[in-house]
């Protein structure tokens, strides 16, 4: 577990779920991994943070949510020019055609929800794939 | 002497909880993030979780009500319902919950009515085994690290 005391290289998370389990867990999952992260309850909330001027090198993004799905808001943050990992985490099989169309809005990676610790090993080598 | 009476009391109720599979491996991972910022981690996500899922449950039963109900709202609840089960391990209820969303795929108006009574059940069982469960947990104060079940 890697907990950086340097300012300059600490990583930064954005959760983005409209649950509040799911926040609560996934919230918990990246503390516990030294990962500081902010926590958002839809997409909309997620551009909105974006437009403040925020920075994360990795956003967990849920698919279905009010306001602006996660579909939505990939598409719309890439639009934005935003290069951060985006991992799309949700209830959705992997093969289903909602998912298909969740990756190509441009995820870096795709986990099935309840997310665990492993699983979030395999979205972190992503984030150091970007580096 | 007593303590070791309680935590024995407790490892035999939570072993219960797998072994009739109204829990899965998934609150275990929950019991495993817990540390000594947040010692009662599991307790408290099941507390949000009953109280999300009640909410819930709620505006199916409304939804069901006033015939010829809405199935893509529906379908959202029982989404939501089934994703927030399956990230805490409630088992039984995402079981349940899962085959209500068939009966309401396959426009089976009587089976998705019967099948919301089981999600309800189950629902019902849950709250009432995890309840004393962890008032016994912390009556029984700290434990060995997390086991998984047998």
């Amino acid at each position: 577990m890697l907990k950086s005391k340097n300012a300059t290289t600490k990583m930064m998370a954005l959760v983005v779920d409209d649950s509040i389990v799911n926040q609560r867990i996934h919230h918990k999952l990246l503390e516990n991994f030294g990962i500081e992260n902010q926590v958002v309850g839809n997409g909309k909330e997620a551009i909105d943070v974006h437009c403040s001027g925020k920075h994360f090198d990795l956003i967990l993004m849920d698919m279905d949510m009010p306001v602006m799905n996660g579909i939505e808001a990939t598409r719309m943050l890439r639009a934005m020019g935003i290069r951060s990992t985006i991992a799309g985490v949700s209830s959705h099989s992997s093969l289903s055609e909602d998912t298909k169309e969740f990756i190509e809005a441009g995820l870096d990676d795709y986990q099935e929800k309840p997310l665990t610790p492993a699983k979030l090993v395999s979205i972190l080598h992503k984030v150091n794939l970007h580096v | 002497m007593e303590g070791n009476s309680l935590r024995e009391q407790v490892a035999a109720m939570r072993q219960s909880l797998f072994d009739e599979e109204i829990l899965d491996k998934q609150f275990v991972q929950m019991e495993e993030l817990e540390d000594v910022h947040n010692p009662n981690f599991a307790e408290e996500l099941m507390t949000l979780y009953f109280r999300d899922s009640s909410k819930l449950l709620v505006s199916v039963e409304k939804a069901l009500e006033r015939p010829p109900y809405d199935a893509n709202i529906l379908d959202k609840f029982l989404h939501q319902l089934k994703g927030s089960s399956a990230s805490v391990g409630a088992n039984k209820v995402r079981i349940e919950t899962n085959k209500m969303r068939e009966a309401l795929k396959a426009e089976d108006v009587e089976r998705t009515k019967s099948q919301f009574q089981l999600v309800k059940r189950a629902h019902k069982t849950l709250k009432g085994k995890m309840e004393p469960y962890f008032h016994l947990l912390r009556q029984a104060g700290p434990a060995d690290a997390a086991q998984p079940p047998e």
